[in-house]
């Protein structure tokens, strides 16, 4: 059985706008409009999608701070929104750009809380602790006020807040909103650490793809409330159609060169781009166009996955 | 009710939660809100600057009105019933108990205005610790750092610098010591209830101004409510307000004494809980706004 579970959830805002002046216009949103999808215990999923997909939405209903309109949800056996405070007790939760932390005290402090919130046993707080202090490097920070932090510090911080109490899942989302290459690394290096050796579920918000390239086997891409993609990053390729590009440099410059099985996007002098599906073979068309046309240098490049999406949030809004 | 088994730990680091209010869950928590009632007092105590600066304002003004009291006094001996040490006590005594007592709002309250705006408010919904109680613990840890900070040292000044009648009796000082603690909560119980305001309009700075001026009237900020006149004196000796200042003061000037003194308690933790009691219904209201409405 999974441990996460959703069938046909929808969750719609009605917002009250000022149309006139004593009319108001009532207007419903559907911020999640019947997702459904399971996550079996130990996975790591990359949830993704535009701005106002209804990622956020969605975590929030995991969490239990938003009921669904209609639908079954189910975390840990239980109705999150129900249970609240009972399954807040299994779960972690960070929000990139919230801090669950005590402000204007040390960082130990807001930890020490959270062993008594979450009555953590004394063996498992120590070695919990010391298990995070490592692997996030937080030796130097425990006694700075949280409001000296950096934000990266910062994240790291409320990253062991919310994993002190063993939970069985960790949402999180953006969790390396606004940091710098080395802290994502650090939060990714950890995160997967938490996946693989503790087997944390673990579901993670993101709009930065390396996040999911590196951490996450599965990824869902929603869009308007639905999930559009399930499936592995790969697969994201094929049903993206993303393509290749094979970057040709001719002997001098001239017309758009025509061959089969790929079109050219782009001409700039003797240097021109000729697009082809990924799964197809760059050989022959490289055979084809080294037998008709004078060769300089030639390149393939392979599709970026931030294409591929950007191609697939696209095709969502026109359809 | 239970979690269903087989839904339970994946793994042994996983801690069971069987949900029972056993007598270890009850030490448990309140050695939580014990926890957060520390954490807010060794909080205030960082703003040192402010701190100072704060005590330096009460004392000066406690000086301003014990000089304004003492000319009242001299044209109009036995006003009110005080004689004059006694109204100038007053002055130093309610100085001490304003912030700790928070008669002007303030407090956590800034705190939750700041969540509102951020929406950090979502966070504490989903946290496993009790909204109000949270707010409470918060509040009484702030309260006994300004008892110290912002209370003691101006008395002390005001001591020195006058003639105040203060009690030798430890067990009326005992008793004073409970009623700033059930003001505390009263005023606490107050408070919170706008804050929660913050679910509903946009901003409660509005309200809060409001209750500010009511507040500082009704509590005998300004002058002891025994000065009122008539009608509004009667109305003022039954709103919740009279449970900052009033009651604590006169128990501590022992113008209460024996019977007046139980009722007097009485009167505080009568308020207190009622205000607690509505802000805890205001409270699964907003729950339900947020959680349902979302937000
Ligand atoms: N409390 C609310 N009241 C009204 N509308 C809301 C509310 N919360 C979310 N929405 C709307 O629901 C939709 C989904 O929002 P959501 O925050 O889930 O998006 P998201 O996928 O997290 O986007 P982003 O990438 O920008 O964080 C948006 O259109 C948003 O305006
Ligand atoms: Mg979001």
């Amino acid at each position: 059985m999974s441990l996460i579970e959703l069938q046909d959830i929808r969750r719609s805002f009605t917002i009250r706008t000022k149309a006139g002046r004593l009319r108001r216009e009532k207007r419903e949103v559907h911020a999640v409009d019947g997702l459904s999808f399971s996550i079996d215990a130990g996975e790591c999923v990359g949830y993704i999608g535009p701005n106002g997909a209804g990622k956020s939405t969605t975590i929030k209903m995991l969490t239990g701070i938003l009921v669904p309109s209609s639908g079954r949800l189910r975390v840990a056996g239980v109705d999150p929104a129900r249970e609240r405070v009972r399954l807040a007790r299994r779960i972690g939760v960070v929000f990139g750009q919230r801090t669950t932390l005590w402000w204007d005290l040390p960082l130990r402090d807001s930890y020490e809380l959270a062993r008594r919130i979450y009555r953590i046993p004394d063996a498992r707080y120590r070695a919990n602790l010391d298990r995070c202090i490592e692997l996030l490097d937080l030796g130097g920070l425990l006694d700075t006020p949280v409001r000296q932090l950096s934000l990266g510090q910062r994240m790291r911080g409320d990253l062991a807040a919310a994993l002190l109490h063993d939970p069985q899942v960790l949402y999180l989302d953006e969790p390396t909103i606004g940091l710098d290459v080395v802290s994502k690394a650090r939060v990714r290096e950890f995160l997967r650490e938490v996946n693989t050796r503790q087997g944390t579920t673990v579901l993670l918000t993101t709009h930065d793809l390396v996040d999911i390239e590196q951490l996450c086997g599965r990824v869902m891409v929603i869009d308007h409330g639905r999930v559009v993609y399930d499936g592995s990053l790969d697969g994201l390729h094929a049903a993206g159609q993303s393509e290749r590009t094979l970057v040709v440099d001719l002997a001098e410059a001239g017309p758009a060169i025509e061959v089969a099985g790929a079109r050219v996007v782009k001409v700039e002098g003797p240097r021109q781009w000729l697009a082809f599906p990924a799964q197809q073979s760059a050989a022959p068309i490289v055979a084809a166009v080294a037998a008709r046309y004078p060769l300089a240098d030639l390149s393939v490049r392979e599709p970026a996955i931030e294409d591929v999406i950007a191609r697939m949030y696209a095709e969502v809004a026109i359809g | 009710m239970e979690i269903p088994v087989g839904l339970g730990p994946e793994n042994g680091a996983h801690a069971p939660d069987t949900g029972q209010l056993s007598r270890d869950g009850r030490w448990d928590t309140g050695r939580l809100y014990l926890a957060i009632a520390k954490g807010a007092f060794r909080r205030y105590s960082t703003y040192r600057a402010a701190t100072v600066a704060g005590t330096v304002t009460n004392t000066v003004f406690g000086f301003i009105l014990a000089y304004t009291f003492l000319a009242l006094w001299q044209a109009r001996p036995g006003l009110g019933g005080y004689d004059t040490a006694q109204a100038v006590t007053y002055i130093w005594i309610s100085q001490s108990l304003l912030v700790t007592v928070a008669v002007w709002g303030g407090g956590f309250q800034d705190e939750v205005q700041d969540r509102f705006r951020t929406g950090d408010i979502a966070i504490d919904l989903y946290r496993p610790v009790d909204f109000q109680g949270w707010w409470l613990a918060t509040d009484l840890g702030r309260a006994a750092f300004h008892l110290v900070a912002r209370g003691l040292l101006p008395t002390l000044v005001g001591a020195l610098a006058f003639h105040l009648r203060l009690p030798t009796d430890p067990l009326v000082w005992a008793v004073f010591l409970l009623t700033v603690l059930i003001a505390v909560v009263a005023s606490f119980g107050l408070r919170f209830l706008v804050s929660l305001t913050g679910f509903w309009l946009h901003d409660s700075e509005g309200i809060r101004a409001v209750m500010l001026v009511v507040a500082m009237f009704f509590s005998g900020m300004l002058l002891p409510i025994g000065l009122f006149p008539g009608r509004l004196g009667e109305l003022a000796h039954v709103l919740p307000w009279a449970a900052l200042i009033q009651i604590p003061t006169d128990i501590l000037l022992e113008r209460r004494t024996g019977g007046a003194v139980l009722t007097g308690i009485a009167f505080q933790l009568v308020w207190a809980l009622v205000l607690l009691a509505a802000g805890r219904a205001a409270q699964l209201l907003a729950t339900r706004k947020v959680v349902v409405q979302g937000g």
